[in-house]
């Protein structure tokens, strides 16, 4: 058992920098990694619903006739799983927290370009197969 | 015989980070009786896997416990697994473990910076809290989450960690080796945490055991049940020995959080130099037709996870039991005949994690 054993820390402590940032004048630390929000590209989704279906927490809704993509950022639980799972990886992950929200302005809804229609033969057929999908 | 009287302990607390309710019965100043109620945050997240596939619950299984979630998340895919036979590439099981230790790391941090908060000495709590950030940041430069790191997946981990990267992870875990021994020494050897702490809520080593004490509340009273010996994920591999103590106070308890961190670090070291190379995660097909128990050590003891499917997408039961349920018990056994001025820094030495024990 002994005294002051804390001195030696408090020294250091006090000749040291301080161990915060001066947020938000100094950017908060971020790594690319870090899961921040879920940002969508309009023009790359095709409406095939499996960020609907492979979300755990089910804030993504997708409605294939009104080709829009809405998520709410309140339910969303920045899993990444989504993204993964994206066929044409339209979505993406930001590395930036979104700022406090309410319930009510968490919703975050986009028209999108909904099914390929480019090529007549090929691409025809796989809109279809994935609109298929969507409605399963 | 004096007059009984029944405080109330909770679920609003300073000390209680999460909500658990204690009427202690008091005859003076001392306690003769305790009543645990708990139930204010129960989430009903062991329903949801009828709701989830599997692969993706495993989102919701990390998510069971805000402190300890990558264990939860190893070991229920480890039941997953296990059910389906699926072989785990090695380099996975590795990075497993390492992730394991990191969550170790930050989870007895932040208990130790409670605890010193617990007993009054900020300064300490604050210190704590500080070299807890540095594990925080390599957790979030390796797998992208601070606490919740969702890495671990059916089938392996979602990411991997270059040879790079895990070196510096090595060296920087070294770095911080000095200041983290300036800092437990204070828990160790000061007199005035000493003074808080020793001969403070004994639990004998034959009532630990009887009681089913798990994790550091055990180890602290000399009962040397560590499940990492159990040899999941790549702890079979790797050479350590389980800390115990045996004092069976709140010092011993302390003492085994606080020495457990530089097994910690021995333990991610030894996996950086035996990590092999090769795929982080295979494909999975199917889906689970059985049942299994997997067990796991989590910082605060062992955790069981119970799954059963039908060879459905959607798996039939999860059932966890989680080490703060089973700490109870024995928490009881100390409470009584203490004082009541001593109640919360008793309470603190379970470390209590009340969201996990409720789902």
């Amino acid at each position: 058992m002994t005294y002051f054993e804390m001195t030696k820390t408090m020294v250091k402590n006090l000749f040291s920098r301080p161990a915060t940032l001066m947020y938000p004048a100094n950017p908060a630390k971020k790594t690319p990694l870090t899961r921040g929000h879920i940002t969508i590209n309009p023009d790359g989704c095709i409406t095939c619903r499996s960020c609907q279906r492979k979300c755990p927490a089910q804030a993504i809704c997708v409605e294939v006739k009104e080709k829009t993509w809405q998520i709410d950022r309140m339910r969303c639980v920045v899993c990444d799983c989504c993204v993964e799972i994206c066929p044409t990886k339209c979505l993406s992950m930001d590395t930036q927290y979104t700022a406090a929200l309410t319930a009510r302005g968490g919703v975050y809804k986009v028209t999108v370009a909904g099914p390929r229609k480019k090529e007549p033969a090929a691409a025809g057929g796989k809109a279809t197969d994935g609109e298929q999908k969507g409605n399963a | 015989m004096s007059k009984q009287i029944t405080v109330p302990f909770g679920p609003q607390h300073p000390v209680l980070p999460e909500p658990i309710h204690l009427d202690l019965v008091l005859e003076d100043e001392r306690v003769v009786d305790v009543i645990p109620s708990i139930g204010y945050v129960h989430r009903g997240l062991e329903k949801l896997v009828e709701k989830r596939e599997y692969p993706e619950y495993i989102y919701v299984a990390e998510r069971i416990c805000g402190i300890c979630s990558y264990i939860h998340s190893n070991t229920y895919a480890e039941c997953i697994e296990q059910i389906m036979k699926i072989e785990v590439p090695e380099r996975a099981q590795y990075l497993r473990t390492i992730w394991s230790e990191y969550s170790r790391m930050h989870s007895h941090l932040l208990w130790l910076g409670l605890f010193a908060d617990g007993m009054g000495f900020e300064n300490l709590f604050m210190n704590a809290w500080k070299l807890r950030e540095h594990i925080l940041d390599d957790m979030e430069s390796t797998t992208g989450g601070r606490v919740i790191q969702g890495v671990c997946k059916v089938g392996g981990v979602r990411k991997d960690i270059s040879p790079e990267k895990l070196d510096e992870m090595v060296k920087g875990l070294k770095g911080m080796e000095p200041a983290l021994r300036d800092l437990t020494n204070v828990f160790l050897n000061d007199a005035s945490v000493s003074h808080r702490l020793k001969g403070i809520g004994m639990l004998a080593k034959g009532d630990a055991y009887a009681l089913g004490a798990v994790g550091p509340t055990a180890r602290g009273s000399g009962v040397g049940i560590d499940l990492r010996q159990t040899g999941y994920a790549a702890y079979g591999k790797i050479n350590f020995k389980p800390v115990v103590e045996q004092s069976g106070d709140s010092y011993g308890r302390c003492a085994v959080r606080a020495k457990e961190l530089f097994t910690s670090i021995d333990i991610i070291e030894q996996c950086v130099k035996k990590i092999p190379e090769g795929p982080v995660e295979i494909k999975v097909m199917g889906a689970p037709d059985g049942e299994y128990f997997a067990r796991a050590e989590q910082p605060r003891g062992e955790v069981v996870h119970y799954i059963k499917g039908n060879g459905k997408r959607n798996l039939v039961r999860h059932r966890v039991r989680t080490p703060t349920f089973t700490n109870i018990p024995p928490l009881i056994t100390i409470l009584k005949g203490c004082e009541l001025a001593d109640v919360p820094i008793i309470v603190l030495s379970i470390d209590p994690c009340v969201g996990c024990s409720e789902r």
